[in-house]
C-alpha cells in the first residue's frame, strides 16, 4: 500500500505518456490520407485529450497530498521502497509539482487550440507536446522521490532531455537556438554534478559507515566523510545542480529557454523544475554541513545568491521582452532561495519551502498570462504592449496581481516567505549579505513594476499599428475593435493560482507546521 | 613473487590505458577534421573500456568485466557511429575557425593537466593506490572536454566536447571506486545516449533552418 503511494506520483504521469502514445498512434492510423479536414479533426480531438493531461496532473497532486499526510506527521517515519524514498520534504515537493502541473496542464488545451488556429502547431506537435509534458512530470517526481543521489541525478538529466524538444517546438531560429543552448549548458553543468557525485561516492566508500549514495545514510554518516574530497564534491554538486536551478554563474540558458518554450511549459520549467534542482542543493547542503561544518556551504551559497541577484537586477532594469523579464525574475527568486539555504536554520528552510510553492504558483500564473498576451498581441516586447488593462481587463488584472505577488505584496505567500528568509538571514549572522540582497530586490521590484505598468496602462496603440493588425486580422474585419476574449479555460487556472497563493499567505499556522516538519525531515532533527 | 609480477603488470597496463585515454583527448585538440575527431573519440572509448577491463581483471570482478564490454559497445561503437552518421550529410566537415588555434590549445591542455594534478591532491591522499594515482588523468580529460566545448564552434565538435567530459567523469568513477552503483551507471549511460540523440536532431534542425551548423549564427537571443 505504502509502496503504491510512493510510486503513484511517478506512475500517473507515466500512464499519461502511455495514453498519449497509444491515442496518437490510433488516430494517426485512422486519419492517414484524409487531408486537411482530417488533420483539423485530429487536432480538435487532441486538444480535448489535453484534459487527460490535466487529469494525470490532478492525480499527481492528490497522490502528493496523500503522501504528505502519510509522512508529514510529527514522528512519522519515511517510506522506502527500492530506489524510492519519501519523507516530509519529498512529499511536500511532490505537492508543489502537482499543484503547478495542474495549473499548467489545465491551461494547455486552450493554449494549444490558439496555436493550432494560428498555424503554429500541428496535430503531430500537439501529441508530442502532451507526451513530453507527462514525461517531464514523471521525471520531476522521480527526482524528488529518489532515495539516492545517483537516481536523482539521472532524473534531473532526464528532465533536460524531455524538455529540449518542448523548448524548440516552434522550430524557429530563436526556438532552436534556445533549445541548443539549453541542452549544451544544462548537460555540461549537470555533468559537473555527476563528477561531484562520483567524488562523494569515493569519499563515502572510505567513510566508516560506508553510506554509498543513499540520502539518509549519507546524512547520518556524513561526519565520517573525508573533508578534502567532500569539499571538492560539494562545490561541484552545488554549482552543477545550481546550473539547472538557474543560479549564477551558469544561468545563461534560462532566459532563452523560458522565453522560447510554449507558455505552459515555461510555467512548469520556471515554477517547479528550478525548485526541483534546488531541492538537490538543499539535500547536499545538509551533508556538507555535517561533513565540513556549516561555514563552507554557507559561504558558497551566500556568494552564489548575491551573484545571482546581481545578474537578475542588472538585466531586469533595461529588459524589453516580458517573457525574459519573467525569466530573470525566476533567477532572482532562485538567488533568494540560495540565500535562505545559506542561512540554513530551521525557520530559514521552512521559509525557503514556502517560497518554492508561492513562487511556483505565481510564476505559473504569469507565464500562462504572458502566453495569452503573446497570442493576442503578437509581440513579446514590453514596449509594444500597452493599455492591456483597457482591452483585456481580466488578463491584465491577473498579470498585475501576479507581478504584485512576485514582488512580495501581501496577502500573497511570497510576502511571508521573503520576510522569513530575510529574518533568518539577519538571525544567522548573514546581515551584510541579507542587506545587499534586500537592496537588489528593491531595484528588481522597481524594474518589474515599471515594465508591468507600461504594459498594463498607457495609451492604446493606434488600430492600424503593426501589432493591432496582426492580432485582429484573424477575427475578420467586423471584429477589428473587439479584443479577443480570455477563454474560461485560461482564466480559471490563473485565478485559481492567485487564489491558492493568497490562501497560502493567509493560512499561517497550519501551513507553518507542515513546513517545519519538512524542514526537520531535511535536517534530520526529531 | 608472482603477486608482485602481476601487480607490476597491472600497474603497467593501467598506466598504458590511461595514457592512451589522455592522448586521445589531447589529439582532439590538435585536429580540425570532424571525422578524425570522432574517430579519436572512438579510440578514447576503447581506452576507457581498457581501463575498466584492467581493473576488472585485477579485482576478478565479472560485473566490471560486463561493464567494460558495455562501455566498449556504447562509447567506442554506438556513439561514434551516431556522430559519423550525422556528419555524413553535413557538408564541409572541418572546424573552420576555432576560437583558440591549435598551438595555443595544446599549451592550454598542458596547463589543464597541471591544474588537474593540483586539484586531485586530496583524492590521491584519501586512498593511495595505482588506480587513484591515475585519477588526475580523468580530471584532465574533463577539463579538456570543457575547453573543447567553449572554444569550438561547430555543433558536432561541441557534442564531442560534451562526450569528452562524460568520458573523463566515467574514468574518474572507475579509478576511484570501481564505479557508481550499477543502476546509476545504466541510467547515466542512457541519459548520455539520449542527450547525444537530442543534440544530433537539434543540429539537423539548426542546419535546416540556418543552412549551416556553425554556432556563430546562434546570436539572436541576448540582452
Amino acid at each position: 500500500m505504502t509502496t503504491l503511494l510512493l510510486a503513484a506520483p511517478i506512475a500517473l504521469p507515466a500512464l499519461g505518456v502511455l495514453a498519449y502514445a497509444i491515442a496518437g498512434r490510433r488516430r494517426a492510423a485512422r486519419f492517414t490520407g484524409t487531408g486537411l479536414a482530417g488533420a483539423g479533426l485530429v487536432g480538435a480531438g487532441l486538444v480535448g485529450a489535453g484534459f487527460v493531461g490535466a487529469g494525470c496532473a490532478a492525480g499527481q497532486l492528490a497522490a502528493g497530498i496523500a503522501l504528505a499526510a502519510a509522512v508529514g506527521r510529527p514522528g512519522a517515519a519515511a517510506i522506502t521502497a527500492g530506489p524510492l524514498r519519501a519523507d516530509a520534504l519529498s512529499a511536500y515537493m511532490v505537492v508543489v509539482i502537482g499543484a503547478v502541473a495542474l495549473l499548467a496542464t489545465a491551461a494547455s488545451p486552450a493554449y494549444l487550440r490558439a496555436e493550432l488556429d494560428a498555424g503554429r502547431a500541428t496535430p503531430r506537435t500537439i501529441r508530442q507536446y502532451g507526451l513530453l509534458v507527462q514525461a517531464f512530470l514523471a521525471a520531476m517526481a522521480l527526482a524528488v522521490l529518489a532515495a539516492n543521489l545517483g537516481v536523482l541525478w539521472v532524473a534531473v538529466e532526464a528532465t533536460t532531455i524531455v524538455t529540449a524538444f518542448l523548448v524548440g517546438q516552434r522550430r524557429t531560429r530563436t526556438a532552436l537556438e534556445a533549445a541548443w543552448k539549453y541542452v549544451v549548458i544544462c548537460s555540461a553543468g549537470i555533468a559537473l554534478a555527476f563528477l561531484g557525485t562520483v567524488l562523494l561516492n569515493f569519499a563515502a566508500a572510505h567513510a566508516p559507515t560506508r553510506p554509498g549514495l543513499d540520502w539518509a545514510a549519507l546524512a547520518s554518516g556524513a561526519a565520517g566523510l573525508d573533508p578534502g574530497v567532500t569539499r571538492i564534491a560539494v562545490a561541484l554538486l552545488v554549482i552543477g545542480f545550481g546550473t539547472k536551478a538557474g543560479l549564477a554563474p551558469l544561468h545563461a540558458w534560462l532566459p532563452d529557454a523560458h522565453s522560447q518554450a510554449p507558455a505552459p511549459v515555461s510555467a512548469l520549467m520556471s515554477g517547479v523544475l528550478l525548485s526541483v534542482a534546488f531541492y538537490a542543493v538543499l539535500r547536499i547542503k545538509v551533508i556538507a554541513d555535517a561533513a565540513l561544518g556549516i561555514g563552507f556551504a554557507r559561504t558558497l551559497l551566500a556568494v552564489i545568491a548575491l551573484a545571482t541577484l546581481t545578474v537578475a537586477a542588472s538585466l531586469l532594469l533595461a529588459q524589453r521582452d516580458y517573457k525574459r523579464m519573467l525569466a530573470y525574475s525566476s533567477i532572482e527568486h532562485m538567488g533568494l532561495l540560495a540565500l535562505g539555504a545559506a542561512a540554513g536554520s530551521r525557520l530559514a528552510i521552512a521559509a525557503v519551502l514556502l517560497h518554492v510553492l508561492g513562487h511556483g504558483l505565481a510564476k505559473a500564473v504569469l507565464f500562462l498570462g504572458s502566453g495569452r498576451i503573446l497570442q493576442t498581441t503578437g509581440t513579446s516586447l514590453i514596449g509594444e504592449v500597452s493599455a492591456l488593462a483597457g482591452r483585456q481587463p481580466v488578463l491584465a488584472a491577473c498579470f498585475g496581481l501576479g507581478v504584485a505577488a512576485l514582488v512580495g505584496f501581501p496577502p500573497f505567500s511570497l510576502f511571508a516567505s521573503e520576510l522569513g528568509i530575510a529574518r533568518a538571514g539577519f538571525a544567522t549572522g548573514l546581515g551584510w549579505v541579507t542587506t545587499a540582497a534586500l537592496l537588489l530586490m528593491l531595484v528588481i521590484a522597481a524594474a518589474m513594476f515599471g515594465h508591468t505598468g507600461r504594459m498594463l496602462l498607457g495609451a492604446a496603440p493606434a488600430v492600424d499599428g503593426p501589432a493591432a493588425t496582426r492580432v485582429w486580422a484573424a477575427d475578420g474585419p467586423g471584429a477589428a475593435s473587439a479584443p479577443p476574449r480570455l477563454p474560461v479555460a485560461t482564466a480559471t487556472p490563473m485565478l485559481a493560482g492567485l487564489a491558492a497563493c493568497a490562501a497560502l499567505g493567509l493560512a499561517g499556522g497550519g501551513v507553518q507546521q507542515l513546513l517545519l516538519h519538512a524542514a526537520d525531515a531535511l535536517m534530520g532533527a526529531p | 613473487m608472482t603477486a608482485t609480477v602481476t601487480d607490476t603488470t597491472y600497474v603497467q597496463l593501467l598506466d598504458l590505458a590511461c595514457g592512451a585515454f589522455l592522448l586521445a583527448a589531447v589529439l582532439v585538440l590538435a585536429r580540425r577534421e570532424l571525422t578524425v575527431i570522432v574517430r579519436l573519440f572512438a579510440l578514447q572509448g576503447v581506452a576507457l573500456a581498457g581501463i575498466v577491463a584492467v581493473i576488472a581483471g585485477h579485482d576478478g570482478s565479472a560485473e566490471l568485466g560486463a561493464l567494460a564490454a558495455g562501455i566498449l559497445a556504447l562509447r567506442a561503437v554506438l556513439l561514434p557511429w551516431l556522430l559519423l552518421r550525422a556528419l555524413a550529410g553535413a557538408g564541409p566537415a572541418r572546424e573552420t575557425r576555432p576560437l583558440v588555434n591549435v598551438a595555443a590549445s595544446l599549451l592550454a591542455a598542458a596547463a589543464l593537466t597541471m591544474i588537474a594534478y593540483a586539484v586531485s591532491g586530496p583524492l590521491v591522499e584519501l586512498a593511495p593506490s595505482p588506480a587513484t594515482h591515475a585519477v588526475p588523468v580523468g580530471l584532465t580529460v574533463v577539463l579538456i572536454g570543457f575547453f573543447v566545448l567553449v572554444t569550438r564552434r561547430r555543433a558536432m565538435s561541441q557534442v564531442v566536447g560534451f562526450l569528452l567530459v562524460d568520458n573523463g567523469i566515467t574514468a574518474s568513477a572507475f579509478l576511484t571506486t570501481a564505479g557508481v552503483p550499477l543502476l546509476v551507471e545504466l541510467g547515466v549511460s542512457l541519459d548520455v545516449l539520449f542527450a547525444v540523440l537530442v543534440l544530433q536532431i537539434l543540429a539537423t534542425r539548426i542546419r535546416a533552418t540556418f543552412g549551416d551548423a556553425d554556432l556563430d549564427e546562434l546570436q539572436e537571443l541576448r540582452d
